[in-house]
C-alpha cells in the first residue's frame, strides 16, 4: 500500500516528466504534420521514421554555445526564459486529467488525477498564464536590441489584449456549469441528452469554444497570430539574442503552453475524461485523445493560414472578438436564467 | 497560529514602508509604486479583519480597492508620461516652477 | 511553530523585504519586478486568510495587469536609474532624509500602538468555519446585492480612467510636445 502523500509526490513528478516529454513529442509532431500538409516527408533519417529527431534536436541545442549580448542586463537575461518556462509548467498543475483512481488497488483511497485540486482552478490557470507575459517582456528588454524590444512589446500587448476574450469565453462556461473548479465542470459534462448527444461544453457553448481556441492560439503566440516572431519583419522577435538552452526554454514554454490550453479546453468544452466504451478509471485515455485532437488542430492551423499583420491582429482582438465574447456571455447568462434558474 | 495582531502589525509595517517611499524617493514612477504598496497594506488589513470577524465584506471592499487602484495607476501613469514629455525628467524637483 | 505561523512569517518577511527593496534600490525595472514579488507574497497571505478568490484576483489584476502597465511605461520612457544621493543637487536642508527616516519609524510605532488597542475581536483567534465564508458564491451574492450601486459606479470610474488615460497621452497633431 502506498500512502497518499507519496502517491501525490509521485503524481507531481509524473506530470512534470510527461509535460517535458510532451514538448519533444510536439516538436516531432509539428514537423511531421507540417510535412504532411506540404506534401513532403519531413524528418525520416534519424531513427525509424525520424522518431529520434527530437533527441537529436535536444543534443544539438545542449552543445551550442551560450551567447549573451555585451550590454544586456545579465540577471534579467537569465531570468526571462525561467519565468516563461515556470509559468507554463505551473499553469498545468491545477488541470485534472482523469477521474479518481486507485491505481488498480495500490492506493488506500482514490487519488484525484490532478496535481493541486483547488476550487478556483480556472482562475489560477488564468492568473499564471498572465504571469507568462513577463518572461517575454523581460526577454525583449534585457536583450538591449531594438528587434527584441519591439517584438517583446508587440507580443505582450497582443497577449494582454487576447486575455480579455479568453476570460470572457471562460465566463460563459462558468455560468453554465456553476462552479470554478475544473473537476466539477468536467463532472457537469458527464452523460448525454437523448442518449446520443453528449453534454459537452462545445454543445452548450459553441461560440465560446471558438472564441476560447482563437484566444488561446493568440495567447500562445502561434500562427496566425505569431507576428512577433515573423522572420521577415523582426528577425526573431523577443528571442533574437538567445541561443542554446535559453532558446530551448522559450520553445519548451511555448509548447507546454499549447498543451495547457488544449488541456483546459478539453476539460471545459470537450467533456474532459468522459467518453463511451471505456470504464471511468481509464478516462485519461479519452482525455489524451481529445487533447491530441486539439493539438493537431493547433498545428494544422499554423501551417494552413497566413499570418495576421499586427494592426489587423489587434483590431481583430479588440473590435471583433471581445464584443463577441461579451455578447456570448450575456446570451448565456440570459439563457441560464430563463430556462434553468 | 497567526493572530490578528500579527497581520495588523505586518500591514502597519508595509504601510510605513510605502509612506516612506513616497516621501523619500526622487522618481515619479517609484512614488507611484510606493502608493501601490500602501494600498496593498490596506487590502491586507481589510481581509484580515474580514477573516477574524467572520464577514465577507472585507473581501468585497478589497475588490473595490483593487479596481480603484487600477484606475488610479492608469491615470497616474498617463499624467507621468505627459509630464515627462513636457520636461524630459522624472525627478519631482524638475516641476518646481510654481513654487513661491 | 505551527505550519501556518511559519508560512505567515515566510510570506510576510518576503513582502516586507521586497517592499523595502522597491523603495531602496535604484533601478526602476528592478523596483517593478520586486513589487510583483511583494504582490505574490501578499497573495500567499490572502490564501492563509482563507480568501483564495481574492488571492487569485490579486495576481490577475495587480501582478498581471497593473504591473504590466508600469513595466511598459518604464520601458517606453527609458527611465534611467536614479542618481545616488551625493550627485543630486539637494534643494532640501541637510539631514532631511534622516528626519524622514525618524518620522517613518515614529509612524510605525504610532500605527502599531493604535492597532494594538483595538478590542472586541475575541483574542484574535480566527472565526471557525470561515471556509464557507470564502466561497465565490457568497462573494458574488453580497457583491451584486448589497454593493450593487458601488459596483455600477466602479464601472463608470473605469471608463472615465480609460478615456482620461488615452486623452492625456495623446500628442496634439501639429503642435510640439
Amino acid at each position: 500500500m502506498i500512502p497518499a502523500v507519496v502517491a501525490q509526490i509521485l503524481l507531481l513528478l509524473f506530470v512534470f516528466f510527461m509535460l517535458l516529454n510532451s514538448a519533444s513529442v510536439m516538436v516531432y509532431a509539428e514537423r511531421k504534420i507540417a510535412a504532411l500538409i506540404q506534401q513532403r516527408y519531413g524528418p525520416y533519417l534519424v531513427g525509424p521514421h525520424g522518431l529520434m529527431q527530437p533527441l537529436a534536436d535536444i543534443i544539438k541545442l545542449l552543445f551550442k554555445e551560450e551567447l549573451r549580448p555585451l550590454a544586456a542586463d545579465r540577471f534579467l537575461f537569465m531570468l526571462a526564459p525561467v519565468i516563461s518556462a515556470t509559468a507554463a509548467f505551473a499553469a498545468f498543475s491545477v488541470v485534472p486529467f482523469g477521474a479518481d483512481t486507485t491505481l488498480f488497488g495500490l492506493l488506500e483511497e482514490p487519488l484525484p488525477l490532478v496535481v493541486a485540486d483547488v476550487n478556483v482552478a480556472i482562475l489560477v490557470v488564468f492568473a499564471i498564464t498572465s504571469m507568462g507575459v513577463y518572461g517575454i517582456v523581460l526577454a525583449g528588454w534585457s536583450s538591449n536590441s531594438k528587434y527584441s524590444l519591439l517584438g517583446a512589446l508587440r507580443s505582450s500587448a497582443q497577449m494582454i489584449s487576447y486575455e480579455l476574450s479568453y476570460g470572457l469565453a471562460l465566463g460563459g462556461v462558468l455560468v453554465v456549469a456553476g462552479s470554478l473548479s475544473l473537476r466539477e465542470i468536467v463532472d457537469a459534462q458527464a452523460g448525454t441528452w437523448l442518449g446520443v448527444i453528449p453534454r459537452w461544453g462545445v454543445v452548450t457553448q459553441p461560440i465560446g469554444f471558438l472564441i476560447f481556441m482563437t484566444a488561446g492560439i493568440a495567447e500562445t503566440n502561434r500562427a496566425p497570430f505569431d507576428f512577433p516572431e515573423a522572420e521577415q519583419e523582426l528577425v526573431a522577435g523577443y528571442h533574437t539574442e538567445y541561443s542554446s538552452m535559453s532558446f530551448a526554454m522559450f520553445f519548451l514554454a511555448e509548447y507546454v503552453n499549447m498543451v495547457t490550453v488544449s488541456a483546459v479546453a478539453t476539460d471545459l468544452f470537450l467533456g474532459g475524461w468522459h467518453g463511451p466504451f471505456l470504464p471511468e478509471s481509464f478516462g485519461w485515455i479519452w482525455f489524451l485523445v481529445k487533447m491530441s485532437a486539439l493539438l493537431f488542430f493547433y498545428i494544422w492551423v499554423r501551417w494552413t493560414l497566413p499570418r495576421y499583420r499586427y494592426d489587423q491582429l489587434m483590431m481583430f482582438g479588440w473590435k471583433f472578438l471581445l464584443p463577441l465574447a461579451v455578447v456570448n456571455l450575456l446570451v448565456t447568462a440570459a439563457g441560464v436564467l430563463s430556462f434553468v434558474g | 497560529m497567526a493572530t490578528l495582531d500579527h497581520y495588523l502589525l505586518l500591514s502597519a509595517v508595509l504601510f510605513t514602508i510605502g509612506t516612506a517611499g513616497v516621501f523619500l524617493r526622487r522618481n515619479l514612477i517609484t512614488i507611484l509604486l510606493a502608493i501601490e504598496i500602501m494600498l496593498n497594506a490596506v487590502n491586507l488589513t481589510f481581509i484580515a479583519y474580514g477573516r477574524f470577524l467572520g464577514a465577507v465584506d472585507g473581501q468585497i471592499i478589497v475588490f473595490f480597492v483593487m479596481t480603484v487602484a487600477a484606475a488610479e495607476a492608469a491615470v497616474g501613469l498617463a499624467i507621468v508620461i505627459a509630464m515627462f514629455r513636457h520636461r524630459g525628467s522624472l525627478n519631482p524637483e524638475a516641476f518646481r516652477t510654481l513654487k513661491g | 511553530m505551527s505550519g501556518e505561523l511559519a508560512l505567515f512569517y515566510l510570506f510576510g518577511g518576503a513582502a516586507v523585504v521586497a517592499s523595502l527593496l522597491v523603495i531602496g534600490q535604484r533601478n526602476p525595472i528592478y523596483s517593478v519586478l520586486l513589487l510583483i514579488a511583494s504582490f505574490g507574497a501578499l497573495a500567499g497571505l490572502y490564501v492563509l486568510l482563507d480568501a483564495p478568490f481574492m488571492a487569485v484576483t490579486q495576481i490577475i489584476v495587480y501582478a498581471g495587469a497593473i504591473m504590466v502597465l508600469f513595466l511598459f511605461v518604464v520601458m517606453l520612457l527609458n527611465v534611467p536609474a536614479e542618481a545616488p544621493i551625493d550627485h543630486v543637487e539637494l534643494h532640501e536642508p541637510q539631514g532631511a532624509r534622516w528626519l524622514g527616516g525618524v518620522l517613518a519609524v515614529a509612524l510605525l510605532v504610532e500605527l502599531g500602538w493604535a492597532l494594538w488597542r483595538v478590542v472586541g475581536v475575541d483574542d484574535g483567534r480566527p472565526v471557525a468555519d470561515a471556509g464557507q465564508l470564502a466561497s465565490v458564491l457568497e462573494i458574488g451574492r453580497v457583491l451584486f446585492q448589497e454593493y450593487a450601486f458601488a459596483f455600477e459606479v466602479t464601472s463608470i470610474l473605469i471608463i472615465v480612467a480609460m478615456v482620461g488615460a488615452v486623452l492625456l497621452t495623446r500628442r496634439d497633431s501639429g503642435a510640439g510636445s
